[in-house]
């Protein structure tokens, strides 16, 4: 087992690995940047190692700064967490040369999947269904873009390969506007990216996003976990998850998770890893591999029993997996909203000190925050600041805990959108299961 | 002592996680030390300061020492995450010590970083009233180094 590791991340996922490393007696590093200093985690662990100002750029994405620190405390590995550097190979390459392991795939595996033509590429050739599209980059010639647009059938999505998650990509109504739109999408592309390559799919209109996790070791083998139902995003921000995804049959679950255990083992994957599709008119089509931990883990744990952080651990270490196919079982119902420092009604970040913090409880509820009373929340940083998971028998008795729950927590100081989680789970649509990813933006009127 | 051998002392340092090795025979003694460049010390001239092994639970946390900078004091904190050594190689004369004077952009010391030496400079002009940390410490950014008076 790794003895010591560094864990080059921050907030609620840095307590979540140092958790996992407690259980297993691997001695924490927590590094940090200067506004970071009072963080729960940094406080519980071992060493602490400041890494530089507040500025991520500074801290939290440079990569000398964090692999110095796991030199200077002689740590064996690096846990990236999700976000920052989790899913950049240059990183992954440069942790290895220095000596250290990277939890996580090889770098070739992040560099691969990270580039959203290559993944679609390797995932076609895996037998993965992928949506219809240019399959391949978009060129220059205007001619062939047009005629690409119309053997696909507006409305199309222009989307960034150096992209995902969300960003770089602008949807097509019609034929006149695509032209345009494509160098638009280029030149964003370039700006943001420094990658101006551009391609095109359908544009799916009433899709939810149904995600397969995995988790692979270095042995060559690979299992899938079951999948879960994340359509619940506002501006490509998933705001509630769930697991499994309502209405999925066994046969459904069994077969795709089949295709991504197949497609794992075809590219050598290692550690833990989530496919995601657009699932539409009972077709799975592939979007993007996220090769790193998720957010929204918990629902999969706690309708699995699989704690998958610790099963990170477990493979860097070189152990095999614990668990064959046929030993994963789903067992109930679980959601996770995450709960974020904003203004519930227009969104603006609310950070500043938490002068209340009150955790909810009960049979159940799973509460991953580094929140406490007194906890003074940067500005630096992304808004979220913790997760409210409810696990119940089936669908229903979850969303009763997670209401339960949402009325128990007191956050006392800064704004939150809990106040939004309360709405969206009264809401009949989201009761009934099964809203897309267009649902929450309409019905918010945005 | 047979310079084979300590060859093979050095290969075997390099290899392993020791940071320091000393051996003993008869009237003979060797002690090799981990630094970048392996430093071969003459039985008799070593340098007396001990090398900081691994940092314990406390020693590389983030809490910068309670320092009185009296009037005029100036705090010089580590830029970078690294190695402390306060001269250019070891058993070379330190760059600076306490009543040393210095000019904006002089070297005060060495942060050793992924195996590159960088050079710390002074951000300002004045007396070296404080060191406040050992040769071989590990330092974290915006740790406390020197106090400027």
């Amino acid at each position: 087992m790794l003895d010591k590791i560094v864990i080059a991340n921050r907030g609620e996922i840095a307590l979540r690995i140092l958790r996992a490393c407690r259980e297993l007696n691997i001695k924490t590093v927590a590094v940090h940047s200067t506004a970071d200093a009072t963080q729960k985690h940094v406080l519980l662990a071992d060493e602490s190692v400041c890494i530089g100002p507040p500025q991520s750029i500074d801290s939290y994405l440079n990569m000398p700064a964090i692999i110095s620190a796991a030199e200077v405390t002689d740590s064996m590995a690096i846990h990236p967490g999700y976000g920052f550097l989790s899913e950049n190979a240059d990183f992954a390459e440069r942790v290895e040369d220095s000596g250290f392991v990277f939890i996580g795939p090889r770098g070739e595996t992040i560099r691969r999947m990270g580039d959203k033509v290559s993944a679609i590429k390797a995932m076609r050739e895996a037998g993965v269904p992928c949506v219809p599209g240019s399959d391949g980059p978009l060129g220059d010639d205007a001619e062939e873009n047009l005629r690409i647009g119309r053997e696909v059938g507006y409305p199309v999505i222009i989307k960034a390969s150096g992209g995902g998650g969300g960003r770089g990509m602008r949807v097509v109504h019609t034929e006149g506007a695509l032209l345009n739109s494509i160098a638009l999408t280029r030149a964003e592309a370039k700006a943001t990216f420094d990658n101006d390559v551009v391609y095109l799919e359908k544009y799916l209109q009433h899709p939810r996003h149904i995600e397969f996790q995995v988790l692979a070791d270095h042995h060559g083998n690979a299992i899938h976990l079951g999948e879960r139902d994340c359509s619940m995003q506002r501006r490509h921000q998933k705001v509630i998850e769930e697991a499994p995804a309502p209405g999925i049959s066994e046969k459904q679950r069994t077969e795709m998770g089949r295709v991504c255990v197949d497609a794992c083992k075809a590219m050598g994957y290692r550690s833990a890893g989530t496919f995601e599709f657009l699932f539409e008119n009972e077709q799975f089509y592939f979007i993007e591999m996220n090769t790193r931990i998720q957010v929204e883990h918990p629902v999969t744990e706690m309708i699995t029993g699989v704690d998958i952080v610790r099963a990170q651990l477990e493979i860097a270490a070189g152990e095999k997996l614990k668990f064959s196919q046929q030993d994963i079982r789903i067992s109930g119902h679980a959601i996770e909203c995450r709960i974020n420092a904003e203004d519930p009604k227009n969104f603006t970040p609310s950070p500043g000190p938490v002068r209340l913090w009150h955790a909810p409880g009960g049979p159940g509820i799973r509460v991953d925050s580094h929140l406490y009373s007194g906890y003074e929340v940067p500005p630096f940083y992304d808004s979220m600041i913790g997760k409210i998971i409810a696990h119940g028998a089936d669908r229903s008795t979850a969303i009763a805990r997670m209401r339960n729950a949402l009325n128990e927590i007191v956050i006392e100081g800064i704004r939150t959108n809990i106040a939004l989680h309360q709405e969206i789970t009264n809401h009949g649509a989201f009761q009934a299961g099964g809203t897309d990813i267009h649902y929450l933006e309409k019905r918010l009127g945005l | 002592m047979d310079i084979r051998k300590v060859k093979k002392l050095i290969e075997l340092l390099q290899e392993s996680g020791i940071a320091e090795l000393e051996i003993t025979e008869g009237e003979d003694s060797v002690r090799i030390r981990r630094y970048p460049a392996a430093a071969l010390s003459a039985p008799a001239a070593l340098a007396p300061e001990t090398v900081q092994a691994q940092p314990s639970a406390t020693a590389a946390v983030a809490s910068a020492p309670a320092v009185e900078t009296g009037t005029g004091g100036h705090n010089v904190t580590a830029p970078m995450v690294g190695t402390f050594y306060d001269s250019p190689a070891p058993g070379a004369k330190p760059f600076v010590q306490i009543g040393s004077s210095v000019s904006e952009g002089d070297v005060l010391c060495i942060i050793e970083a992924m195996k590159m030496m960088n050079q710390i400079e002074a951000d300002v002009s004045g007396t070296i009233v404080s060191v406040l940390v050992e040769s071989g410490d590990p330092v974290e950014f915006g740790q406390p180094l020197f106090i400027i008076e």
